[in-house]
């Protein structure tokens, strides 16, 4: 038995929508798939490459498969019981309200800040009520203490809120990790009560 | 007047002013943002005809690509 069994029990029957299988997405969803979390809603139109594997959670033999797909392989070989939802899709204004209906939390996973604005305009405006975890500002490396939660009614935005990828100051594993694992712990915090 | 800018207390020296003056007023230079006017969300397109007046709770929120 695990030695968070109760916790297991507790999150077993929640649902947790990740909007995007990059480095936020793929790092997020595969804590969330450690806990227990009973059922990942995951979305993502793109394909793992060889550039990705520096912070996003897939393997070098997974190069080439959508990362749907690629994530529902590395989820359920965490945790075969762990339902996964695959939406291999765009996601847009349109879409979102219909794909995270059921999820108890969604987590915003995207790269583009045009598309964290619109999953943030969308679920403000078209599902009051449901809790929506966003990450901004994961670039380059170091800096601990700049990470940080800011919260506005049921969003909540993790991250430096400064630093923007560019060509000095790439999107690395450890900080994307951080991000990620600070939205899934959000998550948790949402789903068990605090602590 | 006095409103509340995330979280904190704020004095503006102007009687009204739209959320788009605000957000110059304040030098939030960052180009994607998301705005709240007591609780209610103020799309971009809107933020030039929605007026910030004394007491509102006025939320910025900037965001940052990366993922």
């Amino acid at each position: 038995m695990f030695p968070d069994h109760n916790i297991r029990e507790k999150l077993k029957d929640k649902v947790v929508g990740i909007a995007g299988c990059g480095g936020l997405g793929s790092n997020c969803a595969i804590a969330l798939a450690r806990v227990g979390v009973g059922k990942l809603v995951i979305a993502d139109y793109d394909e793992v490459e060889i550039a990705n594997l520096n912070r996003q959670y897939f393997f070098s033999d997974q190069v080439g498969k959508a990362k749907v797909l690629a994530l529902r392989e590395n989820i359920n070989r965490i945790d075969p019981l762990i339902k996964v939802e695959m939406h291999e899709i765009q996601l847009n204004e349109g879409n979102i309200p219909l794909i995270y209906k059921d999820c108890d939390v969604i987590v915003e996973a995207f790269d583009r800040a045009d598309l964290k604005q619109m999953i943030v305009e969308t679920v403000v405006e078209k599902m009051p009520g449901y809790y929506l975890i966003c990450g901004s500002g994961l670039a380059g490396w170091g800096a601990n203490g700049t990470i940080g939660v800011t919260v506005s009614g049921n969003l909540y935005i993790i991250g430096d809120g400064t630093n923007e990828v560019s060509a000095d100051y790439p999107p690395l594993a450890p900080r994307v990790g951080i991000v990620a694992n600070m939205q899934a712990n959000q998550v948790l915090e949402i789903l068990l009560g605090k602590m | 007047m006095e409103i509340q800018l995330n979280n904190n207390k704020e004095i503006i020296e102007r009687d009204q002013l739209t959320l788009a003056e605000l957000i110059q007023y304040k030098n939030f230079t960052f180009p994607l943002l998301v705005t709240k006017i007591n609780g209610r969300l103020v799309k971009k397109e809107d933020r030039d005809n929605v007026f910030v007046k004394n007491g509102d709770d006025v939320t910025v929120l900037h965001l940052i690509s990366g993922g």
